[in-house]
Order: structure tokens, then sequence, then C-alpha cells
């Protein structure tokens, strides 16, 4: 069995996992990573995507997370997500909401920059949905 | 002299008065619990957002973006300014409003030019009768029963965008923090350019060289607005909380009052009427007499 290691998952509103881990699978901001005990020390951010956590007791648990960053140490990890929620826990039209803000933020946008990013942003948010919630 | 039935009613409205203020109490007691465990809730967060930016503003030296070094001026100052929606809480309100006032009155006298931005209904009605053409801005949290990041992200966004276009050099968040049920304190807080969180020891002494991905500078630029909404979200909270234990201990206090002056009434009103009796008495006695 592989050794396990620290995990948190916060959200501004509050903690939602803090227990020792296998591995959690991150949506970093260049890819996805899987993160397990004495990992070299990175700091990444995330796109909004799942994070999958396999616990120590062998359990399997998933997240949605809007955006965010992780800071992954060898003695731990900890993940600040700017919202998450358990992926069981979550309904389409939260989603929907997201999605729509996401298009009025694109549309408002006043200038290349802020468009560009809320684009990309847009798109996540199309791409998560597609992937958590079987059409 | 008040009639006996003037006494009973005023006894009677006190008393009605006095039930509300204990519901009110009691009311407070309930959302004060529930404010301390948000309040409660968010600091890991926070905290641990201080201990990551200090790690990365070590990484990345002199670097770092605008937001976070100023714009070298100290011309014009964004002072916002979160107070309560609701009033009947003692002094909470009032402090706040005063700290800010005084901060204001010390900027222009050191002729700064300053700019605020109202949350909550409350320091809006105080600071307008001083300030009124500063006053930029009134963020109402009237419908929002639970605040939750959204709203305080939405406060971060709209001042980072003021700055983003120049409009302000400084910006001071203005709240009230929690110490105790009885105690709050008015606090005014650097949000731009941010103080650079003091590296604490051990946490940054880890002394772990990072990799980062993407750039530090590329992270820090994402992650300094995202401190923003966290400290203007912690502030709302700890607002949320300072206000529910003003509202208990003003509530406690009104309901004491009114518990003192209903004694006091009962007394008046029992004399009176014995003084009453006591001379229909010696009027049929004397009567009596006279036969």
């Amino acid at each position: 069995m592989a050794e396990s290691f620290q995990f948190d998952l916060v959200s501004p509103e509050r903690l939602l996992v803090s227990e020792q881990v296998e591995s959690v699978i991150i949506p970093g901001a260049e890819g996805e990573m899987t993160v397990m005990a004495k990992h070299a020390p990175v700091m990444t951010t995330i796109q909004p995507g799942v994070v999958t956590v396999k616990s120590a007791g062998g359990g399997e648990e998933r997240y949605v997370v809007f955006g965010g960053f992780a800071d992954i140490l060898p003695s731990g990890c900890t993940l600040l997500a700017e919202s998450a929620v358990a992926v069981k826990d979550i309904d389409r039209a939260d989603i929907t909401r997201r999605i729509q803000e996401a298009k009025e933020d694109a549309a408002d946008a006043e200038d290349d920059e802020t468009r560009t990013k809320a684009e990309q942003f847009l798109h996540q948010l199309t791409t998560l949905e597609g992937a958590i919630l079987p059409a | 002299m008040a009639s006996l039935k003037d006494l009973r009613n005023r006894i009677a409205s006190v008393k009605a008065t006095q039930k509300i203020t204990k519901a009110m109490q009691m009311v407070a007691a309930a959302k004060l619990r529930r404010a301390q465990e948000a309040a409660e809730a968010a600091r890991p967060y926070s905290e641990r957002m201080g201990v990551v930016l200090a790690n990365i503003t070590q990484a990345i030296g002199d670097d770092a973006p605008a937001l976070m070094t100023g714009t070298g001026k100290d011309d014009v100052h964004l002072l916002v300014v979160c107070t309560a929606e609701r009033g009947l809480c003692g002094g909470f309100n009032a402090q706040i409003a005063r700290a800010a006032r005084d901060h204001v009155r010390s900027l222009q006298a050191d002729g700064k030019t300053v700019k605020i931005i109202c949350v909550g209904k409350k320091g809006f009605d105080i600071l307008r009768r001083d300030f009124a053409k500063l006053i930029i801005e009134r963020i109402d949290l009237r419908e929002v029963k639970q605040i939750g990041f959204t709203n305080a992200d939405a406060i971060a966004k709209k001042v980072i965008q003021l700055f983003n276009k120049g409009e302000f050099d400084v910006c001071t968040l203005f709240y009230s923090q929690f110490k105790s049920v009885i105690s709050q304190i008015p606090t005014a807080q650097q949000l731009i350019p941010a103080a650079a969180p003091a590296a604490e020891g051990e946490s940054a002494s880890e002394g772990a060289v990072y990799e980062y991905e993407p750039e530090p500078g590329e992270i820090l630029s994402d992650l300094i607005p995202r401190n923003i909404s966290v400290q203007i979200f912690r502030a709302l909270l700890e607002n949320a909380a300072g206000e529910m234990g003003a509202k208990m201990s003003a509530m406690d206090n009104a309901t004491r009052n009114a518990g003192d002056m209903i004694n006091r009434l009962s007394i008046t009103y029992n004399r009176q009427r014995q003084a009453q009796i006591t001379k229909e008495l010696i009027e049929i006695i004397s009567g009596a007499e006279a036969l």
C-alpha cells in the first residue's frame, strides 16, 4: 500500500476535507496532475475541474472545484479552491448559472485581455459540464 | 399626576416592548452563533492564503505586480466602509463610521483626495451627512441572508477595476473586528498596495524550493486579487458576527431597562391605588362620624 499524506481542501466558506490520503488528482492550470506522498514542492493554479481524492482508508471522493490554487509540499498538500462542492451534491442549475454568468462576463469585457480570460473560463466550465453531467 | 388608567396602559406598553427586545436578543444570539461559525470556517482559508502569499513574495522578489506595490503615488485614497444593514445594535455602526470619518478628515487635512465606497446601509446613512459628494458607490447587502464568498468577490472586483483604471492609489478597508460579544474594535486595514505579509518564521522557513506552474508572476497576479476578495470576505464575516454581538448586548440592556421601568411604574401604580383606597375609607368614616 502506498504511503499516505495530509490533504486539505479548503474553500473560503469552509474546510471540506482534511485527512490522510493516498493520492489526489488535481486539475492544474497546465494539465492534470496526480499528487502522492513526498511530491516535490509545487505551487500551481488550478482550473475548474474535478479533484479526485483517494483516501488512505480506501474510499474515493470526487469534488468539483472552480478555480483556485494548490500548494504541494513533500509533507502534504493544500488545495485552496475558490469554491468547491462534492460531485454528488452538485446540481445542474448551479453549473448552468455559472456558465450563464461567464457568458455575460465575456460579453461585457471591455478589453481583449479580459475577454480572452472570460472566454477561457467559459470554455473550461463547458468542458466541466460535459465531464460530470451525463447528458 | 397620571391617573391609574394611564399608569396601567403605560405598564402594558412597556411590557410589550420588553417582550420584543427579549425576542430580538434571542434571535441575535442564535444568529451570532451562526455568524461565528461562518467566521471560523473561513479562517483556515485566509490563514493558508497568507502563508502561500508570504512564500511566493519571497520567491518573486521585486518583480511584484502593481496591486502589490501600488502606483507609487499617494494622492487619491479609496475607503471601503463596511457596516451593518440594520440598526438597533448599540454603537456598532457609529463606531465604524466615526473611525472612517476621522480618517477622511485627516486625509483631507493633508490635501489628499478621498473616495468612499459604502457597504451596508447604516454607514451610508451616517457618512452621507458629511461626505455625500465623496461617496462614489453604495453596495447593498440587505437581501443577502448569509454572506457568501461571491458577495465579497463582487466588491473586490469593483475595487480592482477602479484601481486598474487609475481611479485611486491607496485603498483602505474599514470594518469592526470581532473580539467578543461585548467588544468589537473598529479597524482600518490597507488593501492596496497590499502590505506584504511578514513571512512567519516556521511556515516560510520550511525552505522548500518550489516549482511554479505557471510562472510565479502569473500565479501572483492571480493570487492577489483573490487575496483581496478573501480580506473583504473576512471583514464582512467579522462584521456580521460583531453586529449580532452588539445587537445582543444592546437588546439585553434594553430588556433590563424595560424591567426596571416596569418595577418603577408598578410601585407608583400600587401607591396611587392604595392612596385612593385610603382616601375613600377616610371619606366613609368621617361621613359616619358626622351622623
